[in-house]
């Protein structure tokens, strides 16, 4: 029996790393995440062997399914990044309590489940309540979006450390005392607020890949104290999911991983030029019928969406603009930077929803080169990711970062509720430059608008 | 000790297959890959069942309604790994049915 479970797990296993094989592409991905749905149901059932108690399982399993199947329903694309938050929360939160139950309910005496059973508690608390914050943050529940930094957080944060440490070791010499295990639970949960609370806003995305790894990492964890090799290979592919993308969105935003944890960005900005200076008489506000005309004699117009795109739920006006000027004969393309939005992808869900094809949605360094030859660039919702200080300004807190220069296209059109800075806090001399104009709207109205217009034209 | 050095080696290999296949997933799959990997990490599911529901395995004094306290949490971690699990694939699904070509 034991031998037909492992070999069902076993196949399970394939099965899940061929569904990170199947997303390298858009025609393949479908197929490969129901494959991954199969993989998990064989591992649920190879498991059904052991169960002799089955009331709780049944009434846990169709309880738990339902619940995910209406959060899965119900949510709009718009609200995809609370979802993955909460999804990552519950993943460790289940990890927790699996790892607590084998601790009570057959206490080890081995030394590295024991290890491994403080490493499923310290991860899966901070990884559930870090999500908890990160979901609260994007939903603007109770706490603000931005960065919130409270005085002493690094020294909070470095004794919740110590004290994890010193838990995880006393419990490891003595796993008997299973309060131990809930007081290490206690405190990685405040090391997990702790963590989260000072970023935010544009540092989304990193934060939820990090997460996204941190609840691989988990499962992993529990793999060892299950001593189940299918959980640490399906953990550990979560686990290195969630790095590739947090290395990505590091990079695409030229700081280091510690930069975006530990500076709180986003807060207050020292230096640089003053938003007045920048702008002094040099913005030129236009109205739906001028962009009309400049898209009139247009061949080759860019759309630029961010997250302000997904604030105004504009993704749909987008499509429908892009729509009307391809058959004008223009050809129109949407420039993806990694980090617009709120999460990795963001803008390329929002889209996709809207009916884009998803070959239409290029990467930074593939749509860079052919700005200059763009007759037209639209910005719609983003700031910092085409803030030309990036390149010329080292002292500014995006210096380095790279950025899609939409400044070298002929003309470029901002549509922008007021002159706010973006999440950087910084002003943007794209605003004042000459090729600049900007349309004052929010982004679903200023979209409509501009439709109408090119409609009368 | 055999048993966990043989672990490590599958934690050790498997990170290696992660990287290299992960690498590979482009990024306007970036939100699935996020959303189904979540899924995925609710292979923890095996242990909320076992803890649940196995007596030979996981054991304990019981303490309310005939069920030990490890059964009890197991039950809680079914529910959370479940979410996570149907959640996980079914929003990713959702996603990835707007990526078909529509031509």
């Amino acid at each position: 029996m034991q031998n037909w479970q492992n070999l069902a797990y076993l196949g399970a296993s394939v099965l899940m790393i061929y569904t990170f094989m199947g997303l390298a592409h858009p025609r393949t991905a479908m197929r490969a995440n129901l494959i991954g749905a199969l993989g998990m149901t064989i591992a649920i059932l190879a498991t059904f062997v052991q169960i002799d108690v089955w009331p709780l399982v049944l009434i846990g399993i169709p309880l738990g399914s339902l619940i995910g199947a209406i959060l899965a329903l119900r949510i709009r694309m718009t609200g995809m990044p609370q979802m993955v938050a909460l999804l990552n929360g519950f993943g460790g939160l289940a990890s927790v309590l699996v790892a607590g139950a084998y601790l009570i309910g057959q206490p080890s005496v081995d030394l590295q489940t024991n290890v491994a059973t403080a490493a499923s508690g310290f991860i899966g608390a901070v990884t559930f309540w870090g999500s908890l914050v990160a979901w609260d943050k994007l939903e603007e529940f109770l706490l603000k979006g931005g960065p919130i930094l409270f005085p002493g957080r690094h020294v909070v944060n470095v004794i919740l450390i110590l004290l994890v440490i010193g838990l995880s070791f006393a419990l490891v010499m003595d796993p008997t005392r299973t309060s131990l295990y809930w007081w290490l639970c206690l405190v990685s949960s405040l090391l997990g607020i702790g963590l989260t609370i000072p970023i935010g806003g544009a540092d989304m995305p990193v934060v939820i890949a990090l997460l996204n790894s941190y609840s691989g990492l988990a499962a992993a964890a529990t793999g060892f104290v299950l001593k189940n090799n299918m959980l640490i290979i399906a953990g550990s592919l979560v686990g290195a999911s969630g790095v590739i993308l947090t290395a990505i969105m590091c990079k695409a935003m030229n700081r280091s991983l510690a930069n975006v944890m530990f500076a709180g960005v986003g807060s207050e900005v020292t230096t640089g030029p003053k938003a007045d200076d920048v702008y002094a008489g040099k913005i030129k506000a236009t109205s739906p019928e001028e962009i009309a005309m400049v898209l009139d004699g247009a061949s080759r117009v860019v759309i630029v969406p961010g997250y302000g795109m997904a604030v105004a739920q504009a993704q749909h006006a987008v499509k429908t603009l892009a729509t009307l000027l391809e058959k004008r004969g223009v050809t129109v393309d949407y420039a993806i930077h990694p980090v617009a939005g709120r999460m990795p992808g963001h803008m390329n869900i929002l889209l996709a929803e809207a009916d884009v094809a998803y070959d239409k949605l290029l990467e930074m360094d593939v749509i860079n080169p052919s700005f200059p030859q763009t007759d037209v660039a639209i910005v719609i919702g983003a700031n910092d990711v085409v803030n030309p200080l990036a390149r010329t300004d080292p002292t500014s807190p995006i210096a380095g970062m790279p950025i899609l220069d939409v400044d070298r296209a002929k003309t470029v059109i901002m549509i922008k509720r007021s002159l706010s800075p973006g999440f950087a806090g910084i002003p943007n001399p794209l605003f004042a430059a000459p090729n600049c104009l900007m349309f004052f709207s929010d982004g679903k109205n200023a979209i409509n608008d501009i439709i109408s217009a090119v409609k009368e034209s | 000790m055999e048993a966990f050095i043989t672990s490590l080696t599958v934690f050790v290999l498997a990170i290696f297959v992660g990287f290299e296949v992960i690498t590979k997933v482009p990024p306007t799959l970036h939100t699935p890959l996020t959303s189904g990997s979540n899924a995925i990490s609710g292979i923890t599911i095996v242990g909320a069942l076992i803890a649940a529901g196995s007596s030979a395995v996981v054991g304990g004094p019981k303490i309310a309604g005939g069920y030990t306290l490890a059964e009890i949490l197991g039950l809680f971690a079914v529910v959370f790994a479940m979410i996570n699990v149907v959640g996980g694939f079914l929003v990713t699904h959702r996603m990835l049915a707007m990526f078909k070509r529509k031509d």
